[in-house]
């Protein structure tokens, strides 16, 4: 099998008229921490919706772990390794913390449809459950309901559902987003010890954040890859000091 | 031939009214997300209101006077219920206008009784328009058929010429949109709802001397009405025009047609024996089955094409 | 609860004719089928967020095909005890919830209510246009005591038909307590907070609500086979448009949140219908005027307004919500007298008229045509309203205050 996680090959979208996403092209190994970054509007956030399945592509094509998955539906996409987190927080907010990541690991661990298996006798599942709770410093909020977190845990909870299946590929989109600077080092610190071993691909505006964590960046901007390398390369390029002013100089 | 011809014109008249309650039904959905299902109650009330008018004022200025109450009534609950329900969640609001189905529907047996309103076609307009075939066609279907096109055109002309039309037009398939170019979108929901009570008040008016005007019309437009507003589509007067007169002239051709499945198949020499369920199903006429197209209409397009014929929005 | 239920017949226990009154053992028995179907509904509404508007439809199919199988019984071509007959109910209301259950979930929210409207009316139109297996107007009736049963008994009296209902009301409500503990029942509940994120936990959640449909199905089609043991006869009544709108008001005045709610709501709303329409002609009206301001101001329900409750009676400060309480009681009655008065008034002018009534109230009769008691109902809802606002306000003002002192000590715990 090849050592690509995730590929992208002239990946296209459009929405009616709008050109979103331009001939994109991609490669994600196995293991790698790749960041993608750009200006607003550069088509981050659509990018990661083709690659998960919530919208179809245009043309092109998307590999992951070496098989297609560019027409499938998300839940199949999940099921093959893939699993992302959102920008706005989406999290199941009347099910308590504890509740919420266990819905996370159930297929997973195998238990599809079933109506007859009561949870509160799986001791595996629910100490599985509790164990990911502590990694992500939640234990203390195991029984509040998740719409009642504040937003930092609300957006740890996030990442521990995103993980807690499994998945050998992660999508985060900017899991930072709105927080300050003590939260943001606790979230990076989470993001590296929960994605050891794992691909992570992240798109995040936190430059440090970027820096601290990514052994590949990729630059997307109005739609097209300009930039894609080791982090000091793409500090250098001066397309991306050209397109992105300023903010790498940081 | 003749009954062709007939059935029509009489589809004809019943879409147009159809067209008038849903045209209603379509702006307040397409806009506010909301499904009123009171709407049909609101066509009651304006049937009622109309009788008791003309009882002192006589038909026409019932015309005018019961859409404006009714567009009042709307406004009312928009402000003091809706936009409260609203608060807490989508199927609050669904939930409200069910309720007030309950409300409105025993209110109105309260204030007037159990039964059906002596509510008669004025005598200006109670003449035959013209025969043919030995069948009159009443003046008063006529004007019917003038009042609910006039109701268009209007319609028409405001959504497309004016400046409040082109903001309700923007908000119809764009409502964030809309809001966040700082129109007072609450205002224009606020309006846009009594608009659509007014136009069900209207639809009474016209619709209550042809029809019974009883306690029980509401029911029995109300599913009709869900069904066209759906068929038609999102956001689109045009598809909801064309699912009322196609809604219309289906239940009136329906009533006359005797054929049944049998009659479909005899000519290939199948005959049924026995009296079953199976044999039921296809001796049926379609005339009985008439009241049941709609909703597997309803149901088909659902599955299918979700936006309805023109709609351009999904559901 | 249960031991209410089974002692509640005895409770009236009528000396003069030597037996319970029936009355009451009716009323509990509606009770119970009523249970049954409020708390499958709200496997829809409460737990998968599925407005469903032809749930009475599972229920009537379900008392259709029963009262068929008790035909079959009866002649002998069926020998089961009657006792299992709810389950071939059940079996029927699930398969045909399979059916339009596959249809009405492919879609959300507002087109899926529309879909479950069409399926509603399109039932009941069938029910009385195909004559052999709905009877037509008629409906179908057939006869209970086939003369099979586990326990040996004849089902004739009422009282044993009770006892049937009260077991397979509590086997039906513990299996779908059962059910909310499941993995299918707890992907429910996440379907209904985040459709999207369940995709991104690898379920279907199509799948998920088809299957929660498919089951809900299968209680009310239970219930229906109660209600066709007990009353023997089934008409279109029982799959029409009014029993699933009681279907929602009983789940979601007595509170779709909680497990018993609707069981609450069940209760509550039977009796009303007994009780009250009794005594009036408009308990619609009532009942439609509660469920408004359910919506508006208590969205959770009788449960859930008895669950926020919880963290001030934790916090052992309910004592100082009683004097609040007291003073809003009395103006809120007034003002609710004053809503029924105006009610009554106008009923009876007009369909009280027709049907030859009078209002009578302790013992006087009351003129509606006079002007006095139509004032003073509308001084007392008007004035009552005023009273009862502002001291709501106060009211919201003492909770508020509680609440806020409460809550720094429940995140220390």
């Amino acid at each position: 099998m090849t050592d690509t996680a995730l590929s992208l090959c002239n990946v296209s979208k459009a929405f009616g008229q709008m050109q979103i996403i331009r001939g994109v092209n991609l490669d994600v190994k196995k293991g790698e921490r790749h960041a993608i970054i750009g200006p607003n509007g550069a088509g981050k956030t659509t990018l990661f919706n083709l690659i998960s399945g919530r919208f179809r592509l245009s043309s092109g094509e998307i590999l992951l772990n070496g098989a297609r998955v560019d027409h499938l539906p998300p839940h199949k996409i999940n099921r093959m390794g893939l699993s992302r987190s959102f920008q706005i927080t989406s999290i199941f907010h009347r099910l308590s913390v504890f509740e919420n990541l266990r819905c996370a690991l159930l297929w997973s661990k195998g238990y599809r449809y079933s109506f007859w298996t009561p949870l509160w006798r799986q001791r595996a599942l629910n100490e599985r459950t509790d164990a990911i709770l502590e990694e992500l410093n939640l234990a203390s909020r195991r029984d509040t309901l998740a719409g009642l977190l504040s937003y930092a845990d609300q957006r740890a909870l996030e990442i521990g559902m995103t993980i807690a299946g499994g998945a050998s590929v992660i999508l985060l989109d900017e899991p930072t987003a709105g927080m300050s600077n003590t939260e943001t080092d606790n979230a990076v610190e989470l993001i590296r010890r929960v994605s050891k071993g794992k691909t992570l691909v992240m798109v995040e505006h936190d430059m440090k954040v970027v820096f601290d964590l990514a052994d590949v960046i990729t630059v997307l901007v109005y739609g097209q890859v300009i930039a894609s390398g080791p982090p000091q390369a793409v500090r250098a390029n001066p397309a991306v000091q050209e397109a992105y002013l300023g903010a790498l100089a940081a | 031939m003749e009954i062709v011809l007939v059935s029509l014109l009489n589809g004809l008249v019943y879409g147009m009214l159809l067209f008038m309650l849903a045209s209603g039904l379509t702006l307040i959905f397409s806009m506010m997300g909301v499904l009123n299902f009171a709407h049909a109650s609101i066509y009651m009330i304006g049937a009622y209101l109309a009788f008791t008018i003309s009882q002192f004022a006589g038909f026409f200025p019932a015309l005018i006077i019961a859409p404006i109450l009714c567009g009042l009534l709307g406004a009312g609950i928009e402000i003091w219920g809706l936009r409260r329900a609203h608060v807490n969640g989508h199927i609050a609001e669904l939930l409200f206008t069910f309720g007030l189905v309950f409300i409105i529907g025993r209110s109105v047996q309260m204030v007037w009784g159990m039964l059906p309103m002596a509510y008669r076609v004025p005598q200006l307009l109670d003449f035959p328009l013209f025969t043919f075939y030995g069948a009159h066609f009443p003046a008063y279907r006529g004007f019917m058929l003038l009042v609910s096109a006039g109701m268009l055109a209007a319609t028409w002309v405001l959504l497309k010429k004016t400046r409040v039309g082109m903001i309700i037009q923007a908000s119809l398939s764009h409502p964030q949109m809309a809001s966040a170019l700082g129109h007072n979108v609450p205002m224009v929901f606020t309006l846009v709802f009594a608009g659509g009570c007014a136009l069900a008040g209207l639809a009474g008016v016209i619709g209550g001397n042809y029809q019974t005007t009883e306690p029980g019309m509401a029911d029995a437009m109300g599913p009709i009405v869900f069904v066209v507003v759906v068929f038609g589509g999102l956001g689109s007067l045009m598809g909801c025009f064309i699912a009322s007169i196609l809604m219309g002239m289906i239940q009136t051709f329906a009533v006359v047609i005797n054929a049944s499945l049998l009659d479909v198949v005899k000519p290939l020499g199948i005959t049924l024996t026995g009296d079953n369920l199976f044999t039921e199903f296809m001796t049926v006429p379609v005339a009985r089955i008439g009241a049941l197209l709609p909703f597997v209409l309803m149901i088909l397009i659902l599955l299918f094409r979700p936006r309805g014929l023109m709609g351009t929005r999904d559901t | 609860m249960l031991i209410v239920a089974i002692a509640m017949p005895w409770a009236f226990y009528n000396y003069h004719t030597g037996r319970q009154s029936g009355f009451v053992v009716s009323m509990l028995s509606q009770m119970g089928m009523m249970t049954i179907l409020a708390l499958s509904y709200n496997m829809l509404l409460g737990q998968a967020g599925l407005f469903s508007l032809c749930h009475a439809t599972f229920f009537g199919i379900g008392g259709y095909a029963t009262i068929h199988f008790l035909t079959l019984a009866g002649d002998g071509s069926l020998p089961l005890p009657l006792e299992l007959f709810p389950l071939l109910a059940g079996l029927s209301g699930l398969g045909l919830a399979i059916v339009f259950g596959y249809m009405a979930t492919k879609q959300r929210a507002t087109a899926f209510a529309m879909i479950t409207l069409g399926i509603g009316e399109l039932m009941t139109t069938a029910a009385l246009m195909f004559h052999h297996f709905f009877g037509g107007e008629g409906g179908v009736n057939s006869n209970r005591m086939i003369g099979h049963s586990l326990f040996g008994f004849k089902y004739g009296a009422s009282i044993q038909v009770y006892y049937l209902i009260v077991a397979w009301t509590v086997i039906s409500a513990l299996a779908m307590l059962y059910l909310t503990r499941t993995p299918l029942g707890r992907m429910a509940n996440a379907s209904r907070d985040n459709f999207e994120r369940v995709q991104f936990v690898g379920y279907d959640p199509r799948m998920v609500r088809f299957l929660q449909f498919m089951l809900s199905g299968f209680f009310a089609g239970i219930g229906g086979g109660l209600y066709a043991i007990t009353y023997e006869i089934v008409t279109f009544d029982a799959l029409a448009a009014p029993l699933s709108a009681n279907a929602l008001l009983m789940a979601y005045i007595g509170g779709t949140s909680a497990f018993g709610g609707p069981i609450l709501g069940a209760v509550l709303i039977t009796l009303l219908q007994s009780g009250v329409s009794l005594m009036s002609n408009s308990w619609l009206v009532y009942v439609g005027a509660l469920f408004i301001s359910m919506v508006i101001f208590a969205p959770n329900g009788i449960m859930g307004l008895i669950a926020a409750h919880d963290p001030i009676v934790r916090g052992g400060q309910f004592g100082r919500l009683l004097v609040p309480y007291a003073k809003v009681l009395l103006p809120g009655l007034i003002m609710v007298l004053g809503f029924i008065g105006l009610v009554e008034l106008a009923s009876f002018l007009t369909i009280g008229a027709a049907q030859g009534k009078t209002l009578v109230l302790f013992g006087t009769r009351i003129d509606d045509h006079a002007p006095l008691p139509w004032l003073s109902a509308g001084l007392c809802l008007v004035g009552g309203g005023l009273w009862f606002g502002s001291e709501a306000r106060s009211f919201r003002r003492v909770w508020q205050g509680l609440m806020g002192e409460l809550q720094p000590k429940r995140s220390l715990a």
